[in-house]
């Protein structure tokens, strides 16, 4: 296929990026492919770093062709005969039987496709993280200029994109592409990862796999940890956005047990580089800690630190902590925090 | 030049040239944004957020925003400076129960931050690491629980080209810590000390032991300033930058009690005294095709030094084994001087106020150790930061700015070769005023060596003495050190005589000086030393009347001489 018509292809099948931002996938390809750089990269994330967010995994273990194809017809566009696949560790363990003899292949055509094995974390799904990683610096973030597209790794322009993205674009390169999205399903009698229209409502989603909660419960759509906080009522209207997963909650589950998973996860994950996210996160950590299973949350206390983490965070591990608590906060307990 | 644009802060019209950041256009019109990372010669770490601003109705860090033309920004709405509080909040938790300055109640730049934020530190409790202070030899120490992360140590350490310094661990457990890697050694140069703006890393204080002595009637306290001193304490005092706070200091050394005043500036001449004819000496020896180790590296830098000893111990040969000023100075005083006045030596306790860290590793080596009139001795007990000589004035109140001007004893005479000392370049311009005069047995006529002043890191010339040509080299930081002695390993004639200084702009950029600290302040204390030489009417070491004194007092005490005035080197290992 030729690479003008793929590109329209692309952009009318209106494909965004599903490593969380929805990023037009025919926009990135363009402003990357007009840049004059003598040496330009693809790099694949296959890092997902969330709570209880498996669906690259799934990915990779099920449909591994249309990922590597996928990477390759990015490759192609760009003129560039190397890529990268930044590889949670233990990803690439359960899938190195599937993958290393697609690479072989690339490797014969005169395809350079080199893992990263990342030490699995949330930071290191991060973009500037990430390509900090591959270059061998401290897993952190960068600052917002020079973009990735600019300068990726070693100073050349990057080409990011997640698993799932690449396996769109083999589709929409085999004329087999549908809208969907794939979201791991937590909290219900068959978990596991599921494909569905990316305009399904949640509520549907969940009675379609037969996986409709018998009990009052709530949901976190979004990523187990940054994720939105939704009613059974506000899944009847929603759908999913940010990264793939739908976690469902018994309406029992105390604040306590609630803010727990999420602040612990926050604490663990930092990277450490900026005062918000580094020490907001350990002092939420540590005040949930002291209050006991059944007490008030102090939620005058825990206000100012999730606001100074959501509005001067470095990167966007600390700011999203706020949808959690926020939204947790009105919908379930109607306070305004 | 850049293009001057229009941005508005707070509703004023300020200029600013693009590409500027909003804080570094707010700093240049002196707005306040506070700041803890930031640093104008460092990389931009933004990881403090506190210099947080409000443009098109997005927070962001201003050190990080690009100003662009008829950009509007806030510094100062309620929300911001709610954010800012929160974050120092955050990032002093716990800093004034753990800092060693805050707890003495002597100024911190923390706590003045914490003061006007109205912010105290006990808000929330710090994640106490199980983690010790770490002693850079007896030079400097860090201490990873007062550490806010901000990287300006480690990227400074960087700069130097030693890497010493890293931060690992992540979230809460992020720490300060040193490289394991046995071949990285720190060189005790200090520039982590004077780039830390909460006190987590400083020079192992001598404050105590030094007031201790003061107090102590049995004494005789001499006190000798460093050329660097001069033209940078006066910035503790809200004085213009690099004016000379000289005859000032002198009254303010007087006023706490010091006995005797001298001046590390008579060392430097006894120094550049001893450097010029060993440089003589091996030309010398050359020209008669005789074995000597050439280039000469001067030596009274003991950043440099250690620098040599650890990463390059094959060059050791090539140091000159003159001690270094302090050094030389101090024996002088515990044995030409205390014979001359009559006073039992072992009673002097010499302090010396320098701008440099690696100065109290110097004192404490034993290899400096003398024996005289039956006493076993050391040339400089305690060395002061300028740092700390600015808090034991204040601590005493003395307004150095306001007082009467004085004169140094007699004995502190000095050259205007020995004021130069201070900056990159000086030792090496002094040290050829004299060897001009023991090879030629004429004076140098042109005083002012232009191509080796300034703050190059690496500077390069060839100087006529007599129908000699001298090839040399002026070179400042590690960094640039590991440059020449590689270019020196490919080519062992590229120069006769090179001067190493671990510090940018040499020792008035040294990491015991005020944290005023800049690049473009450095170069304005510069000039004030170079406007001393200029305006003595010795600028010749050996015009030095009372050096001359000391040289004829040890003519007839050889062993003495060899003992005080000249040194050596050996191999070091980490850590030592």
């Amino acid at each position: 296929m030729y690479q003008d018509e793929l590109l329209a292809k692309i952009e009318e099948a209106g494909l965004v990026g599903r490593g969380g931002a929805a990023f037009p996938v025919h926009l990135k390809w363009q402003r990357i492919k007009s840049l004059k750089n003598p040496k330009k990269y693809v790099v694949c994330n296959a890092s997902e770093g969330e709570i209880g967010v498996e669906k690259d995994l799934y990915i990779l273990k099920n449909y591994p062709e249309e990922v590597i194809r996928g990477l390759l017809l990015a490759m192609d566009f760009l003129g560039t005969k190397e890529a990268y696949i930044n590889f949670n560790k233990d990803y690439y363990q359960a899938t190195k039987n599937k993958i290393d003899p697609l690479l072989d292949l690339c490797r014969k055509k005169g395809y350079l496709v080199s893992i990263f094995q990342e030490e699995p974390s949330y930071i290191g799904g991060e973009t500037g993280a990430l390509l900090n990683a591959i270059e061998g610096k401290k897993t952190q973030p960068r600052p917002e200029s020079p973009s990735p597209s600019l300068k990726g790794i070693f100073g050349y322009p990057v080409l990011l994109h997640n698993v799932e993205t690449l396996y769109d674009i083999a589709r929409v390169s085999m004329g087999t592409f549908k809208a969907t999205r794939f979201s791991t399903i937590l909290g219900v009698r068959n978990e596991g990862v599921y494909q569905f229209g990316i305009k399904q409502k949640v509520a549907d989603i969940l009675r379609e796999t037969n996986n409709y909660p018998e009990f009052p419960f709530f949901v976190q759509v979004g990523g187990g940890a940054s994720g939105e906080i939704l009613t059974s009522d506000q899944a009847e209207q929603a759908v999913v956005g940010g990264c793939g997963s739908i976690e469902i909650y018994k309406t029992s589950t105390s604040s306590k047990q609630f803010l727990d998973k999420i602040f612990n996860f926050y604490a663990k994950e930092s990277c450490g580089k900026c005062t918000p996210c580094r020490d907001g996160s350990w002092q939420l950590q540590q005040m949930l800690a002291e209050i006991e299973e059944g007490s008030e949350i102090t939620w005058q206390k825990i206000a100012p630190i999730i606001k100074v983490m959501e509005k001067s965070s470095y990167c966007g591990l600390g700011k999203s902590i706020a949808l959690p608590v926020k939204s947790y906060a009105k919908n379930i307990l109607g306070i305004e925090i | 030049m850049p293009n001057t644009i229009t941005v508005y802060i707070d509703g004023q019209a300020y200029q600013a040239e693009e590409g500027q950041s909003i804080l570094q256009v707010a700093m240049s019109n002196q707005l306040d944004i506070p700041h803890l990372c930031y640093h104008e010669d460092l990389p931009i770490e933004a990881n403090c957020r506190l210099c947080l601003v409000e443009s098109e109705g997005k927070i962001t860090t201003s050190c990080t925003l690009k100003a662009s033309e008829g950009m509007k920004v806030s510094t100062k709405n309620e929300e911001l400076v709610e954010m800012r509080q929160e974050n120092l909040r955050l990032l002093l938790a716990s800093h004034v129960k753990n800092c060693p300055k805050c707890q003495k109640k002597q100024p911190c730049p923390a706590f003045g931050l914490m003061q006007k934020y109205g912010v105290t530190s006990e808000e929330y409790q710090r994640k106490m690491l199980d983690l010790a202070v770490h002693k850079m030899g007896s030079a400097a120490e860090f201490d990873p629980n007062l550490c806010v992360k901000c990287g300006r140590c480690v990227n400074i350490c960087a700069e130097i080209g030693i890497n010493f310094l890293k931060i690992e661990g992540k979230g809460a457990d992020a720490h300060l810590t040193y490289n394991q890697n046995p071949k990285v050694d720190c060189i005790y140069c200090g520039q982590c000390t004077v780039h830390c703006p909460v006190n987590a890393i400083r020079e192992q204080s001598h404050l105590e032991q030094v007031e201790a002595a003061l107090l102590d009637k049995d004494k005789i306290l001499i006190a000798q300033m460093a050329p660097s001193v001069r033209t940078s304490i006066g910035e503790e005092f809200g004085q213009e930058v690099g004016l000379n706070m000289e005859k000032k200091m002198f009254t303010a050394l007087r006023q706490l009690g010091f006995e005797k005043i001298f001046d590390v500036n008579t060392g430097a001449d006894i120094t550049t005294m001893i450097e010029a004819k060993d440089l003589s000496n091996r030309l010398k020896k050359r020209d008669a095709g005789e074995a000597t180790a050439l280039p000469m590296f001067t030596s009274c830098c003991p950043g440099w030094v250690k620098f040599l000893e650890f990463y390059y111990p094959d060059f050791i040969d090539h140091l000159t084994t003159a001690r270094s000023p302090q050094i030389h100075s101090g024996a002088a005083y515990k044995t030409w001087w205390a014979d001359k006045a009559g006073v039992d030596p072992s009673k002097i306790v010499v302090v010396s106020i320098m701008p440099c860290t690696s100065k109290k590793y110097e004192a404490e080596m034993e290899k400096f150790n003398f024996e005289h009139k039956g006493h076993k001795l050391k040339p400089v007990d305690f060395v002061l930061t300028t740092r700390e000589m600015a808090t034991l004035l204040k601590k005493n109140q003395i307004d150095l700015p306001s007082l009467e001007e004085s004169e140094a004893d007699t004995e502190g005479e000095y050259s205007g070769a020995a004021a130069i000392y201070g900056a990159s370049g000086g030792v090496m311009e002094s040290a050829l005023r004299t060897a001009t005069h023991i090879l030629t047995g004429e004076e140098m006529p042109n005083l002012e060596l232009e191509e080796v002043r300034g703050m190059k890191g690496i500077k390069r010339a060839t100087i006529k003495i007599g129908d000699k040509e001298i090839k040399v080299a002026v070179v400042a930081t590690a960094r640039n050190a590991r440059n020449v002695l590689e270019e020196i390993k490919r080519n062992k004639e590229a120069y006769d005589y090179v001067e190493f200084m671990a510090c940018p702009g040499g020792c008035i950029g040294g990491g015991g000086q005020p944290l005023t600290s800049t690049n473009a302040i450095i170069k304005k204390r510069i000039a004030g030393l170079y406007s001393i030489d200029a305006k003595k009417n010795r600028r010749r070491a050996h015009e030095n009347k009372v050096v001359r004194e000391f040289f004829s007092y040890l003519t007839d005490k050889p062993l003495l001489a060899e003992k005080i005035l000249y040194t050596s080197y050996s191999a070091k290992n980490k850590f030592e």
